[in-house]
């Protein structure tokens, strides 16, 4: 339990130093946003409104460093993260509409590629020299095909020429959101050829690493007494071998849980996908920087999210991490 | 461990009437090429019910590869290419090992044959607690007993080799290097099997938990009754604890004969080198020789003796037929000792066309 407790203290440590740097950051920056913006719209703002604006945005306190600071994780912690230029509505409503449509689709997508590719490495890696061993060239040509290319080609055989998916967005237009069964299906039907791409193109890594921790964990000498023992072919291979094989898996899922949020900007913009993504690339076309800088904050805080799963994970499938120092 | 003085349990020869395991002609061949490296060959070994078999040999020698082959826990790229491995169970029924299919295979192992292996460090699953793993193997084999069950027995097993009960719920990286060759003695022992292999159970523990394993294996013997094949390269050690001992060099047994006899009167001129390689602790000074030269390499054996070309004793014949295990022409030795030494073996000499040598004076001690 200790060893739980000491890394919960060490993540905090990491948070609070991860909002302070992206509190300091944009006051370190030369310029300030208003003049930004009014320089942007050339002349269509009147510079008489740059009271008004720097009201609006909570510039207009004269308050000292500290102060700001001190209120800065006051309104952080009341889920206040400012206005967007762009939008026009609160921050944390942007990203709040964002996140569920990113981590749902490539939240999915990257479990179902893990899941997937783990269980086939663990299958090649098993039966090593086999046929087997020919998907692995097989899937390493479609992780090497930039992966823009792969989901235009996807979109173009899939949506324009066989008609079989929709090439954007993420559900029926026509539909009104709710919990209904006919919205929840046309938001399936509409990500899965996003999320296919995604699998496709990712799954090489975890087929991959996986395959090659199975052969080096294989020739472990507690594998061969696994065997020796007479154990179920299944226990030999799941309890021993896989168990093992799978530990580094683990880091490298949870920090592709991490980039889940932040990383899918290529897969937001090909299939018009109304995730994360695809908020961050128009803040930053639009040089909005509260939202840009409200998307980083919730990345960091993914990123370490994931990295206490993972963490947590690794502790309990591996005893000896848990070790006290 | 440096040579002690024979102690022990009193040298006695299994009679041969009661084998619990022959093996017969095993060949190995390593590489599945059309060049593969022959590191077994022909090699025929029995053990007695209840007998401790010393197997003795430098690295490379295929020692392992044989404990290996037997129990068909070869890794790839070996392939057993010959032979049989006959096991004997307690009512009498021979099976061949190498002609079960997987099923028996595995219902076989651990039951009628447990190992222990090399690397006490990596023998165990890392992240299963060992008194898990223990019942694993119990369980794999009666599928009926509860894990509370296979879990109080292996509370017993631990108990059996000296270890608290307690340790049960301790993961390997919590014990020691000799509490966890220990534990790996006590998993072997789950199915009360007849025999054990132990595949250098010592070598990665210091000298003190050696001996502590050592005559932990004797006295566990003594008790249970099971037979042990005890592979080493430390022959001293061997003396201690083996009822006989094998002598292998280059993928063949160049002598078999009781442990007492392989320390005071060995025949093969390999074995009087090996055991000149290391100081007795008691007895006459004497010069200490080590072997000159190293192993052949398996890959480019000529047809004659492979120790040949180390050999002191060599002479024309040697290097053109192989010897095969025969009685030592020595008067008077235990009629169930064999070597595989030209000296010992007029008839192949003549066969060749060369003329025999006499067995030279530190080859037939008495």
């Amino acid at each position: 339990m200790r060893f739980f407790l000491r890394r919960l203290g060490f993540y905090l440590i990491t948070f609070w130093a991860a909002v302070t740097i992206n509190f300091f950051i944009p006051r370190i920056m030369p310029g300030d946003p208003v003049s930004a913006l009014i320089a942007k719209n050339q002349g269509r703002i009147s510079p008489d409104a740059a009271e008004a604006l720097r009201t609006l945005f909570g510039l207009d306190e004269n308050m000292s460093l500290w102060d700001q600071y001190v209120q800065y994780w006051n309104l952080l912690l009341h889920g206040e993260l400012g206005t967007s230029f762009a939008y026009s509505a609160p921050v944390a409503d942007v990203i709040a509409g964002a996140i569920p449509w990113t981590i749902g689709l490539v939240g999915i997508a990257t479990i179902i590629s893990f899941t997937l590719g783990t269980l086939i490495g663990s299958g090649i890696g098993w039966r090593r020299g086999t046929w087997a061993d020919s998907l692995l060239p097989i899937s390493t040509f479609f992780s090497a095909v930039p992966y823009f290319w792969l989901a235009l080609i996807a979109i173009s055989v899939f949506s324009v020429t066989l008609g079989w998916f929709p090439a954007s967005g993420s559900y029926d237009r026509s539909l009104v959101p709710s919990f209904s069964w006919e919205f929840i299906s046309s938001v399936i039907y509409y990500g899965t050829l996003p999320a296919l791409t995604i699998v496709i193109s990712s799954i090489s890594g975890w087929i991959l690493g996986m395959r090659n921790m199975m052969v080096t964990v294989s020739s472990e000498d507690y594998v061969t007494v696994a065997q020796a023992k007479g154990v179920s072919e299944r226990t030999a291979l799941f309890g021993y071998s896989a168990r093992n094989a799978i530990l580094p898996q683990v880091s490298s899922f949870a920090l592709s849980l991490g980039f889940i949020v932040g990383g899918t900007l290529v897969m937001e913009i090909v299939f018009s996908y109304q995730g994360i993504g695809y908020y961050l690339f128009t803040a930053v076309a639009a040089k909005d920087y509260p939202l840009m800088q409200g998307i980083f904050l919730v990345i960091t805080v993914a990123v370490l999210f994931a990295n206490i799963v993972a963490d947590f994970i690794y502790g309990v499938l591996d005893p000896r991490t848990r070790q006290e120092g | 461990m440096t040579i002690a003085s024979p102690i022990g349990h009193p040298q006695r020869l299994a009679p041969a009437s009661d084998p619990v395991l022959e093996i017969k002609n095993l060949s190995v061949d390593y590489g599945y090429d059309d060049d593969p490296v022959h590191v077994l060959r022909q090699v025929s070994l029995t053990l007695g019910r209840g007998e401790v078999l010393g197997l003795a040999g430098e690295s490379g020698c295929g020692k392992s590869t044989l404990a290996y082959a037997a129990t068909r826990l070869l890794p790839p790229p070996g392939l057993i290419t010959g032979g049989e491995v006959l096991f004997t169970d307690r009512s009498g029924v021979k099976t061949d090992l190498l002609r079960l299919n997987d099923t028996q295979l595995r219902a076989s192992r651990w039951q009628d044959m447990a190992i222990v292996f090399q690397g006490a460090m990596n023998s165990l699953n890392p992240v299963y607690r060992i008194g898990r793993q223990i019942a694993d193997g119990i369980r794999a084999h009666e599928p009926k007993t509860s894990q509370k069950e296979a879990l109080e027995r292996a509370a017993e097993l631990l108990d059996l080799v000296g270890i608290s009960p307690d340790r049960l719920r301790s993961y390997p990286h919590e014990l020691s290097g000799g509490m966890r060759q220990r534990v790996m003695i006590a998993m072997a022992l789950a199915l009360d099997p007849q025999v054990l292999i132990m595949d250098e159970p010592t070598t990665a523990l210091d000298v003190v938990m050696q001996r502590q394993i050592v005559e932990q294996i004797a006295e566990l013997r003594d008790r249970l009754g099971f037979s042990v094949i005890f592979i080493t390269h430390d022959v001293s050690l061997l003396i201690e604890i083996a009822d006989r001992i094998a002598i292998m060099y280059a993928g063949e047994i160049v002598e078999d004969a009781a442990a007492l006899d392989v320390y005071n009167k060995p025949r093969h001129p390999y074995s009087s080198a090996l055991l000149h390689s290391f100081p007795p602790l008691r007895g006459p000074r004497r010069e200490l020789i080590g072997i000159p030269g190293s192993p052949p390499d398996l890959s480019r054996l000529g047809g004659g003796c492979p120790f040949a070309d180390r050999c002191a004793f060599a002479f024309d014949a040697c290097s053109k037929v192989n010897p095969e295990l025969v009685f030592p022409n020595v008067p008077g030795d235990d009629p169930r000792r064999s070597v595989a030494c030209l000296r010992h073996d007029p008839a192949a000499v003549r066969a060749v066309g060369e003329v025999p040598l006499p067995v030279p004076a530190e080859l037939s001690l008495s």
